[in-house]
């Protein structure tokens, strides 16, 4: 039948081949005209990548040394622009700031890399916690290492934290107008140690699991929300509603206790830490940029601003 | 307007808190029996520790049951045997052969579990009621229930 060849009306047959020898012939013409003019592009734009769209579609202006370029490489990028485009040029001594704010931030990005690797063997049951960790350790290729730089990295950010503070007390730098900024700084440590507390646990080893029977027994004395705290018997807190309950998931340090710990861990206390250090970096520029000493003149600009009396 | 969407995050607010109060817990049972009172000589016996978290100990007119937490921050002692004192590996607190405490950061001797004798005669235990001595208070341990006679 006809209609079924499917190939028109009127009985007027085009064969399959006939429509792929003009198809054929239409894409020859055009990569004999196209062909040459797309690789003079393609040569033009090897001798200068930074002609082409690609290039420019990413890097939006030039790269000479001005200082406006110098300011736009910082401002127009994702990752520098919460730093100001200039600072004073005593900022970056590190005499004056030992660079421990940067060093805190540098161990929380390799705490959240190794510790994001390490989830993909852990689990978070008492089952299989301890065993895991000791996989990690034994069998898992370059376990150990992971979990030693983030166990390491983790000592070190809180001491680091508390180096950063007490430069910045040492300073003055909490003074007027950086007060709020000192408050989330304050913060930051605050989570810092928490995040160092309910890492403790997870391994669920004889160490971690003590450190938080006694450090969550403290919590039986918060005043008003432990059930032996002051106010607490009045407000009618036990050991079945209080804040230790709340936080351990249970009277006892068990398996609730250590599946709260890991999501506080990984997930909740990271995700607020993380948007008080935008802030806290944030502020830092707004407050006046990283605090140090009163600006350096230099000679030839002193006489230029106190003219030639003092000359 | 906005006391509506106050009320609506204040409701969320509270519901977020009691969220992490959980209504059924699968913790062990409180209450047990650990056998008849002949079962146990003069002195401390460790073989509930493990299971129950307990010792049993007995005087010579009485027997009961010293809960195995330490009251200064919550370890579990060891029974050192040879030195006929309890030890707590945590902080160091020391407590005599009935968990009266003598050195370390203890504040008070260890507390004690309620017994009571079942009808077949077996001793029952109850540590989610405990007697305690409170530093500067009056004690608990010769309340009735806070030992069996024998």
């Amino acid at each position: 039948m006809p209609e079924e060849n499917g190939n028109g009306k009127n009985g007027k047959e085009v064969g399959l081949l006939e429509r792929l020898k003009s198809a054929l012939h239409e894409d020859v013409q055009s990569i004999r005209t196209d062909m040459p003019t797309k690789a003079k592009e393609q040569i033009e734009g090897l001798k200068k990548p930074t002609k082409t769209a690609v290039y420019t579609s990413i890097f939006r202006h030039k790269h000479d040394d001005t200082p406006r370029n110098r300011a736009l490489g910082v401002l127009s990028n994702v990752f520098l622009h919460l730093h100001p485009a200039k600072i004073n040029r005593d900022a970056v001594r590190y005499s004056f700031t030992w660079g421990m704010g940067g060093i805190t931030f540098y161990l929380f990005i390799v705490l959240t890399l190794t510790g994001v690797l390490l989830m993909f063997y852990y689990h978070p049951t008492k089952l299989q916690a301890f065993r895991d960790v000791l996989y990690l350790e034994h069998d898992v290729p370059f376990g150990k290492i992971l979990r030693n730089m983030h166990r390491w990295a983790a000592h070190l950010m809180v001491i680091t934290v508390w180096l950063h503070m007490f430069r910045v007390f040492l300073t003055g730098s909490y003074k007027a107008p950086r007060q709020f900024n000192w408050n989330i700084g304050v913060l930051l440590l605050v989570l810092t140690l928490l995040l160092s507390f309910t890492g403790y646990l997870l391994p669920d080893d004889q160490l971690g699991f003590w450190a938080v029977t006694v450090g969550t027994n403290m919590a039986r004395a918060t005043p008003l929300l432990g059930h032996e705290g002051p106010f607490g018997k009045m407000l009618g807190m036990t050991p079945y509603n209080d804040v230790r309950f709340g936080l351990l998931g249970g009277s006892i340090v068990d398996a609730n206790a250590l599946l709260r710990s890991y999501i506080w861990h990984c997930i909740g206390i990271p995700i607020v830490a993380s948007v008080l250090m935008i802030v806290h970096f944030w502020r830092v520029r707004k407050d006046g940029g990283i605090s140090g000493p009163g600006s350096v003149v230099l000679a030839s600009e002193d006489k230029a601003q106190r003219g030639p009396r003092h000359a | 307007m906005w006391s509506t969407v106050a009320a609506f995050l204040a409701a969320w607010f509270i519901a977020f808190f009691r969220f992490f109060l959980p209504r059924t817990l699968f913790e062990p049972a409180t209450s047990f029996k650990i056998g008849y009172p002949e079962e146990y000589g003069l002195g401390v016996d460790t073989k509930f520790q493990q299971k129950y978290r307990i010792w049993v100990d007995r005087t010579p007119d009485r027997l009961f049951v010293i809960y195995a937490r330490c009251t200064h921050l919550g370890c579990t002692p060891d029974w050192k045997a040879s030195e006929n004192k309890f030890k707590c590996p945590c902080h160091g607190s020391g407590y005599d052969s009935e968990g009266v405490n003598f050195e370390g950061p203890a504040p008070r001797p260890m507390d004690r579990a309620h017994v009571e004798k079942s009808p077949d005669g077996q001793i029952l235990v109850d540590v989610s009621r405990l007697y305690q001595w409170p530093k500067g208070q009056p004690s608990q341990f010769n309340d009735d229930g806070s030992y069996l006679p024998v």
